[in-house]
């Protein structure tokens, strides 16, 4: 089971978005995918039509009084699982103040699902919290979408230098320019820079598009209902880089095709 | 439960064709589905003798055009494991296990298959039409099929639709209730039957309707001829059911069955044989030596065969690879040997022993009924050859004779069989007892003779093989190596030997059998 998550310190910058195409995308590959929104906005929640609610909310889950497995709720896609946002969710930094080693606390809820998924995309909510930290622990590749702003650079700095200080696991970083608009020159000039200083910028850029931002109206995927759009064949260009990256392995034939 | 499908019967004349299944409820459902049915063809495999099914499981080949995949599902239709078929085309049934492509399927199917052979037990071809049942978000909370089945094999025949309701994760609650809207408004019959036991049912078949056990229920009082003549009229059955897959050379059970009937057969005609009119066992006994001994070349060879990779694998001096010349000689000396059987399987002389039985036991059965009782019968008998064990054991010591050790296995063969003939006499549980007992002891003899038997056929190979020139050196001493093994685990069942005697001997065993031969009586 590889875990993936979605992550920037900054908010509306595309986490969700890149949550919910490259499920979807990984789910349609044939693996089996899990996609937890930790974010109590539920917008990916929202975007699957899943009600954003969780039974004894995100206390039930930390404590373990209720398994992550019991939580799960299935989208309308084959493979693809969704454990929906509770907006008791803003609470999950108390709650794991409160844990055993929190900064490992969500590794070692998810570790029972190990036979059930092969793929798990973590959406959270943008800070940098406890939460945040228990986060990069358990996940072996972070994506982080990066609007290329001079601040934004500057957040994906602070981002890779919190977790190079890191004791044993370091997740890989996969950063990626999004909403990227080529009217504007300063994003073309920090797209066309960045790359050249640092190793971690995908080739993949998300265009700010207004399909993506069509997502919240029809409440699918891009990928789902405009297949063959620029914006679903970057997210699958960006999916076929995470999957390299995050050393994603074949999927197995007995999978495929499993609903 | 999870994703656990609810499966309704439908009422033909309540469906109209060109509607939708979920119409009839009208507005309480909003449902999505583009309406077109799907040609899915179908086929459900299982072994012979059923092991899927009574191990609760179902293995269904089937799908649309071009997408064809195997699905195996649990006792309440959960999917345990799916596999997309082969793009090169299916194995051609009936066929072992290694035809499948490698993955967790077939390592799920080999727990319960073992060596069988997997065969059709019904096809159909289906429409099928899918419907997305939504919620007030329009999510769907259901997928709603409605199948309408013809099946094609064991026999053409319609089967009612059947509407299937298989809820989405975390969504069960609202799926029951969907399922329980759909049963009220369509009269359905709702039930645990799927689409096997629905296809099989139509085409006027049981699922399970094979098994090598006897499985027949005797009387006490009725008159022994009978019940002994009953008994050998199914043995005969389970014989010619396996037949076929024995001169097929489907998979090594059908010859194991069909060797087990006609062993008991034997026994019963030894050891109960007066029971039937006078001369009929004494006419049919040489004939079913002639097919026992038929069979005994090719079983012997595929149970060297079939424990070949766990021989390889105890080789401590010796590589596996350096026996591949031994595995090839067992192997072509199998084929000569299956050859041989088969053509004695088809010889005239079987089929006149298989019809000339069947028109006596047949005779025996309407025969004037005569005493004694079964019960009767079988206590004397099952105690007299309790005491035969106990007698010819008892002479055995630390350095008796190889022989003395197999006659008493042979003894200890006819209790067995004796048990399981009169078996339904008795009170489960207590005949469950005894014949554990003697298991055990069994198991040990049979450790002992079959290794005595082992380490001289090893011999008799390694010197075809030297006749034959196909026998490298590495490849003797690797055999040398096998011997040596078989001689250590003889040695060790012999010294295990007077512990399970002693334990069979002991006065609770003994009146253990007593009172089980006795209740039947009384």
């Amino acid at each position: 089971m590889k875990i993936f998550a979605t992550y920037n310190i900054k908010g509306g910058v595309g986490k969700t978005a890149t949550a919910v195409n490259l499920g979807y995308l990984a789910a349609r590959d044939g693996y089996k995918v899990l996609l937890w929104d930790l974010d109590p906005q539920a917008a990916a929640t929202f975007l699957f039509r899943i009600r954003p609610r969780v039974k004894g909310g995100g206390k039930a889950l930390i404590q373990g009084t209720r398994s992550l497995d019991d939580a799960i709720k299935a989208t309308d896609f084959d493979n693809l699982d969704l454990l929906p946002a509770d907006f008791t969710y803003r609470n999950l930094d108390l709650l794991l103040d409160a844990a055993r080693k929190p900064a490992r606390k969500l590794g070692r809820l998810l570790a029972p699902l190990r036979a059930s998924y092969d793929v798990v995309f973590l959406d959270c909510p943008p800070s940098i919290s406890l939460l945040s930290e228990s986060v990069l622990h358990a996940a072996d590749t972070l994506l982080v979408p990066l609007i290329p702003t001079t601040l934004s650079v500057r957040t994906l700095d602070q981002l890779t230098d919190f977790i190079a200080a890191f004791d044993g696991h370091r997740p890989d970083v996969l950063a990626f320019f999004s909403m990227i608009d080529r009217r504007k020159s300063l994003h073309n000039e920090i797209a066309a820079a960045l790359p050249k200083q640092r190793s971690d910028i995908a080739a993949t850029a998300i265009g700010a598009l207004s399909l993506i931002e069509q997502m919240s109206v029809r409440r699918a995927p891009v990928a789902a209902f405009a297949p063959r759009s620029s914006a679903a064949r970057s997210y699958a260009a960006l999916w076929a880089e995470a999957r390299q990256i995050g050393g994603v392995p074949p999927v197995s034939s007995g999978r495929r095709g499993s609903r | 439960m999870r994703n656990a499908p609810r499966e309704f019967m439908l009422d033909d004349s309540g469906m109209p064709e060109s509607d939708d299944c979920l119409v009839a409820l009208g507005p309480r459902l909003r449902w999505r589905g583009d309406g077109r049915a799907v040609a899915v063809r179908r086929t459900w495999l299982d072994t012979f003798d059923w092991r899927l099914y009574r191990a609760g499981l179902t293995l269904e080949l089937g799908g649309p055009r071009g997408a064809a995949g195997f699905t195996l599902t649990g006792r309440d239709g959960s999917p345990l494991a799916v596999q997309r078929a082969a793009r090169a085309g299916q194995p051609r049934w009936p066929a072992r296990l290694d035809a499948l492509p490698e993955g967790p399927l077939r390592e799920r199917l080999g727990q319960v298959v073992g060596v069988r052979a997997l065969m059709p037990v019904a096809r159909a071809v289906s429409a099928v039409r899918e419907l997305r049942v939504l919620n007030s978000d329009d999510k769907t909370i259901a997928r709603v099929t409605l199948d309408r089945m013809s099946v094609t094999y064991p026999a053409r025949a319609p089967v009612p639709p059947r509407l299937t309701v298989t809820a989405l994760r975390g969504y069960q609650a609202q799926a029951d209730q969907l399922a329980g809207l759909l049963a009220a408004a369509h009269g359905a019959a709702g039930g645990a039957m799927g689409a096997l036991e629905a296809a099989l049912g139509a085409a006027g078949r049981q699922p399970g309707d094979y098994s090598g056990k006897i499985d027949i229920s005797l009387e006490p009082r009725m008159p022994a001829g009978a019940a002994v003549a009953a008994v050998l009229e199914q043995l005969l059955g389970t014989l010619q059911a396996n037949v076929g897959g024995t001169v097929r050379d489907i998979d090594p059970e059908f010859l194991h069955d069909l060797r087990i009937a006609v062993r008991r057969t034997r026994s019963a005609l030894k050891l109960a044989g007066d029971a039937l009119p006078a001369g009929l066992a004494g006419r049919f006994r040489p004939e079913f030596k002639w097919l026992g001994d038929l069979t005994t070349p090719t079983r012997d060879l595929d149970v060297y065969l079939l424990g070949f990779d766990e021989m390889a694998a105890s080789l401590v001096a010796a590589t596996p690879a350096e026996l591949t010349p031994f595995r090839q000689h067992l192997a072509r000396r199998r084929a000569a040997e299956q050859r041989r059987l088969a053509r004695g399987l088809r010889s005239a002389r079987f089929s006149r022993l298989a019809g000339d039985w069947r028109e006596a036991l047949a005779a025996a059965a309407a025969g004037p009924r005569s005493r004694p009782a079964a019960a009767q019968l079988a206590a004397r008998r099952i105690r007299r050859a309790g005491r035969r064990v106990l007698s010819d054991g008892s002479a055995i010591t630390a350095t008796s004779a190889a022989d003395s050790m197999h006659e008493l296995r042979k003894h200890c063969k006819d209790l067995r069989y004796l048990l399981e003939i009169f078996g339904s006499l008795y009170d489960p549980g207590e005949h469950w007892q005894v014949v554990r007992g003697l298991k055990a002891l069994q198991d040990c003899l049979g450790e002992f003779q079959d290794t005595e038997v082992q380490r001289q056929e090893i011999r008799a190979f390694a010197a075809q093989m030297m006749d034959e020139r196909t026998a490298p050196a590495a490849t003797l001493l690797a055999m040398g190596e096998i011997a040596a093994g078989l001689a250590i685990r003889q040695r060790r069942a012999r010294g295990e030997f007077a512990g399970r005697f002693r334990e069979f001997a002991s006065p609770a065993s003994q009146h253990r059998i007593q009172a089980l031969t006795e209740a039947a009586v009384s």
